[in-house]
């Protein structure tokens, strides 16, 4: 009986998995030339889908065979926008910056002619003789791609670009053996949720599996909120399977029925290509009723979240899908036990997700062999600020922040120092120069103040001013708290208003103790790690610049020069 | 009842439609009728609460516990200034007065003339391209006070354009 399920979901599989191939290798057919357009959201805002119209233009003016394909994100954001394309004869080259008058000329001078215009190149995306390879770049040393594999090199759109590149392999592997075996196999690779908190998948799954309770439910956390953080945002963009491959494995491992992906509404791009990705795979039989042969049944749904940070905490965005408000419950019960609807619920990030296919393709001995000892795998950061290489790196868990930041990133632009880099959004902190040589990985950061979160990095050079900072970050969790603790609501509205005195100089010498014990109450006396966390910003600043502090309160001054009411500005009469 | 009070209703009650009677839809119904309407006025809050079944203060503390929902209707053109941190860190406060300046409106607020509405955005994630000003939906990078001037220049060419044809 078992073998007869084994046999049905390799046949079907197999099916599905030729006609892919057959397709991708139609494309890739070794004798027409491919272009690749990167037109992920940041490749849009610098004009991608402009340059992807110019290109498709002079292609059909020409009367080429050459198709236009849209891709997701390299991780090259600095760039954007991004062309790849790869002739025969030539190794597939990179073009960054482009625009429309480029992207005609690279037409008529490379695809027709073939001069492959090398003062445009960026790279070549795979080592060879002719052209220097992004495989070369210095950052290429410490980059791991594993969650990115696919980002930018494959239709997002087209479920078949996926299942060419080993797509939901897992899923059939996984619907061949028992549920124990693949909660196992996740459990021993060490994989801990990518959202900040940590926890081991494998444990969380095990929970809900053993947990009484029908229907469970599976939910992917996609309600990127933190401001400087785009790295949900992009995979969702580029390879959507992944997440839900992941999802539908995760269900299994569960014995869920239903799962529900939450998607930012900020994010419209990325609900766009989840709603089209979740679509081809029901018509293959991938979602729904009998998945594969395999008697397995699972439906997905696209939630789109409305624009409330306190959502991304696990019990609030369950609030959300029930219609309320979003506030947070008390925890435990866990929504492991007790989740949405009181049934037994599976949260998982969206980068834990996407983690586990390769989990189950490689092995667990491979994922454990990445990271450290209590930290397995790879990081996925968003990169911004001040920083030259802005963009999206993956890492192996265990690497410095210093060369994330200037051995990836290649450090900040324009000859100017580095101050400060803020991590893990309004719950993390500002981390100095000092501290730059810690691992990252989920509990050393947390030592030094900050937390890793769930990955964005904002770089801040000389010229960003700490109590600033602080106070937009304040800013941000003051008007994003949901009212529901006290201290939450009305503490950290306090120490905005004492940070506002200080940057609009108004400052006095006893706000600084003031704002250290405010801090210390909002993480006692707060239900969710929003208020936990919310004082991070201010109390790592306090630790680390301090002097910043007190040039605003004492001297009336700031030293970034970017607090506008501490600017005065003279006229020299001899100029 | 006026017509317009009416219209708000049959148009609510034509997108409820899609959506089975559960509480769980209120946020997609919301998302609905505001995709609709450009905005949720009173009478399509009740509506909805008398379509699902619950009191209409519920569906108002949705409606104002979440970002995205709008209680005043839209101008033509939609204005998102991002203010993520690192648009904040690159001077997105200062595009943000630009726009109130150049538009003469704040916050949340639409223009007289119902052209233009101002909000901002917590992260649109497109933080390498910072500053941000999410224009009618387009996310636009490097926005700074003068590209502000363009970007209100190129919508009065096009309605000067528009005026010139219908001639």
């Amino acid at each position: 009986m078992k073998e007869a399920k084994s046999n049905a979901v390799n046949s079907t599989f197999q099916e599905i998995k030729d006609h892919a191939l057959a397709g991708w290798q139609e494309l890739w057919d070794g004798k027409k030339p491919v272009i690749m357009v990167g037109a992920a959201t940041c490749g849009r805002a610098a004009g991608a889908l402009e340059v992807e119209e110019a290109l498709r233009e002079e292609v059909k003016k020409r009367g080429l065979d050459c198709p236009v394909i849209e891709v997701g994100c390299m991780g090259h954001c600095y760039a954007e926008p991004l062309v790849i394309i790869s002739k025969p004869g030539y190794p597939s080259i990179c073009y960054g910056l482009v625009n429309p008058v480029i992207a005609e000329k690279l037409v008529r001078d490379f695809i027709i002619g073939d001069d492959p215009c090398l003062e445009f190149v960026l790279g070549a995306t795979e080592k060879n003789d002719l052209i220097p390879s992004l495989l070369d770049f210095p950052r290429a040393e410490y980059e791991t791609k594993v969650i990115l594999e696919n980002c930018g090199r494959i239709d997002p759109e087209q479920i078949d670009h996926y299942i060419a590149n080993g797509g939901y392999t897992a899923l059939a592997k996984a619907l061949q053996v028992e549920p124990a075996v693949v909660i196992e196999e996740v459990k021993k690779s060490g994989l801990r949720g990518r959202g900040g908190a940590g926890f081991p998948t494998g444990s969380k799954w095990e929970t809900c599996r053993n947990a009484s309770g029908r229907p469970k439910y599976v939910i992917c956390n996609g309600d990127e909120g933190d401001p400087g953080a785009f790295m949900d945002r992009d995979i969702l963009e580029s390879d959507p399977h992944s997440v839900l491959e992941g999802m539908i494995i995760a269900g299994y491992a569960t014995g869920a029925r239903y799962g529900y992906i939450y998607v930012r509404a900020e994010y419209p791009l990325a609900v766009h290509r989840v709603q089209v990705a979740l679509n081809q795979a029901k018509k293959q039989h991938l979602i729904g009723r009998d998945i594969l042969g395999s008697g397995y049944s699972f439906d997905i749904r696209l939630f789109q979240g409305s624009g409330a940070f306190v959502c991304g905490e696990e019990s609030a965005l369950i609030a959300s899908l029930e219609g309320e408000p979003g506030m947070p419950r008390h925890r435990p019960p866990f929504p492991a036990t007790s989740g949405l609807h009181g049934k037994p619920t599976v949260i998982n990030n969206v980068k834990t997700l996407a983690a586990v296919r390769h989990i189950l393709n490689k092995g667990w001995e491979w994922f454990s062999g990445i990271g450290t000892e209590k930290s397995k795998g790879t990081a996925v950061f968003a990169l911004a600020g001040e920083v030259v290489n802005t963009g999206l790196v993956e890492v192996p868990m265990g690497t410095t922040l210093r060369q994330v930041i200037f051995d990836v990133g290649s450090g900040v632009p324009g000859g100017r120092r580095f101050k400060a880099v803020q991590v893990g959004g309004p719950s993390g902190g500002c981390l100095p120069e000092s501290v730059l040589d810690l691992p990252i990985d989920f509990d050393s950061l947390k030592d030094a103040g900050a937390m890793m979160g769930s990955g964005g990095m904002v770089v801040l050079s000389e010229d960003g001013c700490m109590v600033e900072i602080a106070r937009y970050l304040q800013e941000f969790t003051q008007r994003e708290s949901c009212g529901k603790c006290t201290f939450c609501r009305l503490g950290t509205k306090q120490m905005l208003e004492i940070l506002d005195r200080i940057t609009r100089g108004e400052g006095e010498p006893e706000d600084l103790e003031m704002l250290s014990s405010l801090a210390e109450d909002v993480k006692a006396g707060s239900l969710c790690n929003l208020g936990k966390t919310a004082p991070n910003p201010v109390l790592t600043t306090l630790r680390y610049f301090r002097d910043e502090y007190e040039a605003h309160i004492k001297e009336k001054r700031c030293p970034a020069l970017m607090c506008r009411e501490l600017i005065a500005f003279y006229i020299l009469p001899d100029r | 009842m006026t017509v317009e009070e009416a219209d708000v209703r049959k148009e609510t009650n034509r997108a409820l439609k899609r959506f089975g009677r559960k509480k769980d839809n209120l946020i997609p119904i919301l998302q609905g009728v505001q995709g609709k309407l450009g905005y949720l006025p009173e009478e399509a809050m009740s509506e909805i609460a008398g379509y699902l079944g619950i009191s209409e203060i519920e569906v108002y503390s949705v409606v104002t516990f979440y970002n995205q929902f709008r209680l005043n209707p839209p101008g033509r053109h939609s204005i998102r200034v991002c203010l993520g941190t690192a648009c904040h860190m690159k001077g997105g406060y200062i595009t943000m007065d630009a726009w109130k300046r150049r538009l003469g409106i704040d916050v949340r607020e639409t223009t007289p003339d119902r052209e233009f509405d101002l909000d901002s955005v917590a992260c649109v994630g497109c933080c390498v391209m910072a500053p941000v000003t999410v224009v009618d939906g387009k996310p636009e990078g490097n926005v700074e006070p003068t590209r502000v001037d363009g970007i209100l220049l190129n919508f009065e060419l096009e309605r000067e354009k528009e005026a010139k044809e219908s001639k």
